[in-house]
């Protein structure tokens, strides 16, 4: 393999979507449609085409640029970075690639919609943010592209602005994710603190010199993640954000922006194998939120609901392998995923088009023979996630569960649940929309070419993704985990995963079925549908308590009375004093003069006293 | 230093200066007025001269002449406002002229 000894020039691989969102943000309006589609594919694709090149001609060695010095305070200095190595080639792909599908796909999408220029500029902007994130060879820099997702996360969940839900859902996103940036802020600090670094290379040199100060960092760095990749007790803002446009559901908050907690825990490894009580950590909120978001997705009606639950369970998985020490099956995971999760919401958004905007699954069915390559594709990707062999779903899932099960077999089990739930409430969703009859009113029709290509380009990367074998480019990279292959265990988690869609199949046959399960379990149905409550916790323990706090002693306490009351305070205390001076301006010149002569006799006689005249 | 001692050059100037200072505070026509704050000036240049003599030193001179050339500027100004004030007023008394009051 040629060696990278030549300058590859990384920076254009973000640099060239920021072109795109400056085009087309600043004179997109004036720009006919096609131009805008040309600015914004053609700068991704590049910049796809750019990120192929770098990794092609990419070693076993990592390969860095420094293009300037950002910050030098003293010893300290934090310089703009660029990295690349096999970790950051697996992202740097799946963004550019998936997003790339992504971008062709909008074009059909938003065809119809206003603000069409906006919409296109905050995607490329996102690309930059994303690119910059993967690339970033320090802490901070990888920061600034986290929050710069985070923003584009906001604009994009808001896009339909007028829609008080879906200004709603952004701010709860942008404002959820202050709690994980917060921890990873602090994280960050105390990595100066203690290693007087932020850079990557030096940091994770000095790792092990330090370890009692590690798990504190990892366990920071754990919140910072849970908030951007949507883990227990921070995923309430993922299911929300399905309030943007479907195409943003698909890159943001299901293929890219999400995975970047996952990512940057990857990044993190020399850190977290020497803290091995917050890698349990990350297996745990991994495992549970998985287990968490699966029951809550069995009992969803919205189609993208669905998704986004089962998006929440499958990052869960991804930290469950992470945090079970196999690295390499946790970004395994991250890529397979990209492509089935993309692949379903794009064909939600498809289904969603095809029925003129509904959403709700109980007015669809019997969609197969009208939109036949949605269907198609759809069902390539739900059998992936299902983890049916030989989809690339089963290679990645079953590479996680079997390094739980050398992790901790309880953990495995839990998994294998999960995996069942998951091909069951897919499959309801596929069952729902497109078999039996079509029980809406809108006269749906196939998408165009647009659309229908990415879906079948996804639908083909979902089906034999698992052939891109991740682990075994990343295999030099981490540490590697003896996880021996197990037949049984496999053939479990498969036969799970059966169960699962032989159930879904059995409940779509009897529709009774589900109806008298649902009345039987009761309590439990209606705990589940309303998501365990946890919104409403959330807002009774946290959101209320701040409002009414903020109400009570910040407004009524501090700013009408403390601030407010300063401030009037001094007005009125200079007018009292103003009222007692204004005597002295009598309109009299000669008693003026009085007081002059008044107060040069004193200043002389006070001179005198002191002694100064002599 | 033969001839008239400072002291009495320096009563002379503090005497002028306190009629300056009578005529400032007890007249009310605004030309004797200004008349008194010449008076008051030149009571003061009075004294730099002669402390300026009697010290051998030219300080005082041009401290003197200085005060000569502000008086003269003043004058100027100061006879300017006074017409603008009669012209609009038709009249010279200072206690008729305090709009400018509280």
């Amino acid at each position: 393999m040629p060696v990278l000894t030549l300058m590859q020039q990384l920076w254009l691989i973000p640099i060239l979507p920021l072109a795109g969102f400056l085009i087309n943000g600043i004179s997109g309006r004036r720009f006919s449609k096609t131009l805008v589609n040309a600015i914004a594919i053609g700068t991704v694709v590049l910049s796809f085409t750019w990120a192929l090149k770098t990794v092609l001609a990419l070693g076993d060695e990592r390969y860095s640029e420094h293009y300037f010095d950002w910050i030098v305070a003293g010893g300290f200095k934090v310089g703009c970075d660029f990295v690349v190595d096999r970790l950051t080639a697996v992202m740097l792909l799946v963004v550019t690639g998936v997003g790339s599908l992504i971008h062709i796909y909008s074009t059909g999408y938003m065809e119809h919609e206003g603000g069409y220029y906006r919409f296109f500029a905050y995607l490329n902007l996102f690309m930059f943010f994303m690119l910059t994130l993967v690339l970033a060879a320090n802490y901070l820099l990888l920061f600034v592209g986290w929050e710069g997702v985070g923003l584009c996360s906001y604009l994009l969940i808001g896009f339909w602005f007028r829609k008080k839900s879906a200004t709603n859902a952004g701010n709860k996103a942008f404002i959820v994710n202050r709690i994980g940036d917060f921890g990873f802020s602090l994280a960050m600090l105390l990595i100066v603190v203690n290693f007087g670094s932020l850079d990557f290379g030096a940091v994770f040199a000095a790792a092990p010199n330090k370890p009692e100060v590690l798990t504190t960092i990892a366990m920071l760095l754990l919140i910072g993640a849970c908030g951007k990749s949507a883990q227990f007790p921070l995923y309430v803002w993922l299911p929300d954000a399905m309030e943007g446009p479907t195409p943003v559901s698909a890159l943001i908050h299901a293929a890219t922006m999400v995975t970047a907690g996952v990512y940057m825990i990857a990044r993190s490894f020399p850190i977290y194998i020497h803290a091995p009580a917050a890698l349990e950590w990350v297996a745990l909120i991994g495992l549970f939120t998985a287990v968490f978001a699966a029951t809550i997705g069995l009992a969803q009606n919205d189609i993208k609901k669905v998704f986004a639950y089962s998006t929440v369970s499958q990052l869960g998985y991804m930290f469950l392998g992470v945090g079970a020490g196999a690295f390499s099956s946790g970004i395994y995971h991250l890529v397979t995923h990209a492509f089935f999760k993309a692949l379903l919401f794009l064909g939600a958004g498809s289904v969603i088009h095809a029925v003129a905007g509904e959403q709700d699954m109980r007015q669809m069915g019997g969609l197969r023979k009208m939109i036949p390559v949605t269907f198609w594709t759809m069902l390539c990707a739900a059998v992936a996630i299902s983890g049916v062999p030989p989809t690339s779903g089963f290679y990645s899932k079953d590479s996680i569960l079997l390094a739980a099960y050398h992790h901790a077999p309880w953990m495995y089990w839990v998994g294998v649940i999960t995996a069942g739930m998951t091909a069951f409430y897919v499959f309801r969703a596929m069952f729902m929309t497109f078999f039996g009859e079509y029980r809406g009113h809108a006269h749906p029709h196939e998408a165009p070419r647009v659309m229908t290509v990415p879906l079948v380009i996804l639908a083909l990367l979902s089906l034999f993704g698992g052939y891109l074998s991740v682990p075994t480019w990343l295999e030099k990279f981490f540490p590697t985990l003896e996880a021996p292959e197990d037949f049984a265990l496999v053939a479990i988690s498969v036969i799970a995963g059966g169960l699962g869609i032989g159930l879904a199949f059995l409940m779509y046959r009897n529709p009774g079925l589900a109806d008298s399960l649902a009345r039987n379990l009761g309590v439990i149905y209606r705990t589940v549908c309303n998501k365990y409550y946890v919104d409403e916790i959330y807002d009774a323990l946290i959101v209320k308590p701040i409002v009414k706090g903020s109400r009570l002693v910040l407004w009524r306490g501090v700013d009408a009375g403390l601030i407010d009351g300063a401030v009037n305070g001094v007005g009125s205390q200079a007018q009292g004093l103003g009222g007692w001076l204004k005597l002295f301006q009598s309109g009299n010149i000669r008693s003026y003069a009085t007081w002059v002569v008044f107060g040069s006799v004193i200043l002389v006689v006070a001179l005198s006293l002191i002694g100064a005249v002599r | 230093m033969n001839g008239v001692p400072l002291t009495w050059y320096l009563i002379l100037s503090a005497v002028l200066f306190a009629l300056g200072i009578a005529g400032f505070l007890f007249r009310k026509s605004v030309i004797t007025i200004f008349m008194s704050i010449e008076l008051m000036l030149n009571a003061v240049n009075l004294s730099f001269v002669a402390f300026s003599y009697q010290l051998k030193q030219v300080n005082g001179h041009i401290f003197s002449f200085f005060v000569m050339v502000v008086a003269a500027a003043e004058a100027a100004v100061g006879l300017a406002i006074i017409l603008t004030v009669f012209k609009n007023r038709s009249t010279l008394n200072v206690d008729e002229v305090n709009s400018m009051k509280y």
